[in-house]
């Protein structure tokens, strides 16, 4: 049984991020607010508890891989290389712009921390895969994470590659799917509606789990116990709430990518630092 | 002449390469046989990749390969190694420099039988557009098995263009292959060649002909079609009074279009294309029959360069 310090000190880390996602959509200026925060827990779960990684050493060999197929929610990834120092602070507030490191989408010649480039959608999945092929063959016990989008899965690649993982039984790969329910434009089900999910990895060989994305405990438990399941890639499919964390924006696809208020700033951030209050 | 298999002679290159290299690794969706990295999956299975009909996988597995320290060789008919997947190339390998090797097979028109579905004319200027691409059209089966060890020893994405049909072997043993290099096949006077992969024999066929009617033609060998350096081309235009490119791929965007974009701002003689008027492919019995139908044979290449000089 995890600790409660341990649940709590994740989840303090993703109000952390949150707040650096909030930093750094900023005022007037777009960003993709709402896929960031609806993976952040996740995130969070993945960089501060679950992966073998050495901040000071970013590209230490034994290392964990981490992609972000849905390069939009750059953000999350940011700010928690922000906290683990990878980058520092002060590019927060240079993100997309000209003078700064961070770009738009997921950029490794950029940003250290980042291990490959994505945010064309659907290619995510297949990179990784490659990578957990390439670490198998080397015999290291190093694992690759990635998330993916549920709009994303309308992209056949996607299914390209959770073939290719299946056929070639990657148990080092674990792939979570960040089901938020919304597209840039809309709810998904009104859309291609991808679901069921859980049945198409099944059918494709993984091992699939149903979570809370949001439920730290849950996240981080599911991630454990995928470690002793052998022989298949793993899928986690998280449960999630876009704009997760920002009352105004929850569940609203139209702060997919938006600029926000003086007065939607500054509520989110009063949300965010009374709910940090709590802890402290 | 002796005439030589370039995807043999390729894959051949790979094992011999694969033996000392444990890094290297083949990925192919389901056209080993005919790609000829079936003799790699057959000395190195574990490091052979069967990725199925579903080259846009392909693309990002052989990325996440890379990434891990691994020299990758993905492989498909060109149309499908480089059309299908252009988006893969350029977002997941090309924008960050990824180490990955794409062997476009089967190209030009090379798969005559096939049609134009399976025959590809714009490959060239789909790589060559992409920052960071190296493209290489080897001309004979030895420039072939250079090329691939080029391409070990080079950091960064590698398209190289490899024929289906056995060509006449015009490079030897002795001469390394140098990126950007251009190789002069054989000297005169009043007008250059600028060739590559099968073209190379057309126009050597048009320079013998023309020399029995007292035309010296310069052939030039332009394997390394990106990057291409401006003083090389230079150095082959000199004197000459007329310029011919030609090539088994469409006249937009491949070699003509190379030439032509490094000429602009300097004075030189009147330049022609010799290469695929903006069409796509079809079937036809053999090979020979339909690079003739397409005008790419010696006979349109002498037409032309006697057509140039007449102009001065």
């Amino acid at each position: 049984m995890l600790s409660n310090d341990l649940i709590e000190r994740i989840e303090r880390t993703a109000l952390k991020l949150r707040l650096d996602i909030l930093e750094m959509v900023g005022v007037g200026k777009a960003g993709h607010l709402g896929g960031s925060s609806s993976c952040a827990d996740i995130v969070a779960a993945l960089y501060f508890y679950k992966m073998k990684i050495d901040p000071e050493n970013p590209h230490y060999e034994d290392r964990d891989r981490f992609l972000l197929s849905k390069g939009h929610g750059a953000l999350a990834q940011y700010a928690a290389l922000v906290e683990l120092g990878y980058i520092p602070r002060d590019e927060m507030k240079k993100v997309k712009t000209l003078d700064g490191i961070l770009q738009g989408h997921p950029d490794m010649t950029k940003t250290p921390g980042i291990e490959a480039n994505t945010g064309s959608l659907g290619q995510g999945l297949s990179i990784a895969t490659g990578m957990a092929l390439g670490l198998r063959l080397d015999g290291k016990d190093s694992r690759v994470y990635v998330i993916v989008g549920d709009g994303e899965l309308s992209e056949g690649q996607i299914w390209e590659a959770a073939m290719c993982a299946g056929y070639y039984k990657l148990d080092n790969l674990v792939a979570i799917i960040d089901n938020n329910g919304l597209q840039a434009t809309g709810p998904i089900k009104e859309r291609f509606n991808i679901y069921p999910i859980a049945p198409k990895w099944e059918s494709f060989g993984w091992h699939v789990r149903e979570i809370d994305g949001h439920n730290i405990r849950e996240i981080i438990e599911t991630l454990d116990e995928l470690d002793n399941v052998r022989g298949k890639p793993k899928v986690m499919i998280a449960r999630t709430v876009k704009g997760k964390g920002f009352s105004f924006a929850e569940n609203d696809p139209a702060f997919h990518n938006i600029a926000l208020t003086e007065e939607q700033y500054i509520q989110a951030k009063r949300e965010l630092e009374s709910r940090m209050a709590r802890w402290s | 002449m002796e005439m030589a298999s370039l995807r043999e002679a390729y894959g051949k290159a790979l094992v011999e390469l694969g033996a000392q290299n444990k890094n290297i690794v083949a990925l192919d969706a389901d056209l080993s046989k005919s790609t000829r990295t079936a003799l790699f999956q057959e000395a190195y299975p574990e490091r052979f990749f069967e990725i199925s009909i579903a080259e846009q996988n392909m693309i990002g597995v052989a990325v996440g390969l890379a990434l891990t320290g691994k020299i990758p060789f993905v492989n498909s008919f060109a149309v499908f190694a480089t059309g299908r997947t252009y988006d893969q190339i350029r977002q997941s390998a090309c924008i960050a420099n990824i180490n990955i090797k794409i062997c476009g097979s089967s190209s030009g028109l090379s798969d005559f039988g096939d049609g134009a579905t399976h025959q590809s004319l714009e490959d060239v200027a789909l790589m060559r557009v992409l920052p960071n691409m190296t493209v290489l059209v080897p001309v004979d089966a030895v420039e072939t098995k250079k090329m691939v060890e080029f391409a070990v020893r080079h950091n960064g994405p590698v398209y190289l263009r490899i024929n289906r049909n056995d060509l006449p072997v015009y490079t030897d043993e002795s001469t390394e292959f140098e990126l950007g290099k251009l190789y002069q096949m054989r000297d005169g006077e009043d007008a250059v060649v600028f060739a590559n992969g099968v073209m190379v024999s057309k126009a050597m066929e048009a320079a013998e002909i023309l020399e029995k009617e007292g035309t010296g033609v310069r052939v030039v060998n332009v394997s390394t079609v990106k990057p291409l350096k401006k003083d090389e081309v230079l150095k082959y235009i000199k004197g000459v009074k007329g310029i011919v490119t030609a090539e088994e791929h469409s006249i937009i965007g491949g070699l003509g279009s190379a030439i032509v974009e490094l000429l602009r701002d300097v004075d030189h003689p009147p330049v022609e294309f010799i290469g695929v008027k903006d069409r796509f492919g079809t079937s036809a019995s053999n090979y020979e029959e339909l690079l003739e139908y397409f005008g790419l044979t010696s006979k349109s290449i002498t037409l032309t360069i006697k057509d140039l000089l007449d102009r001065c």
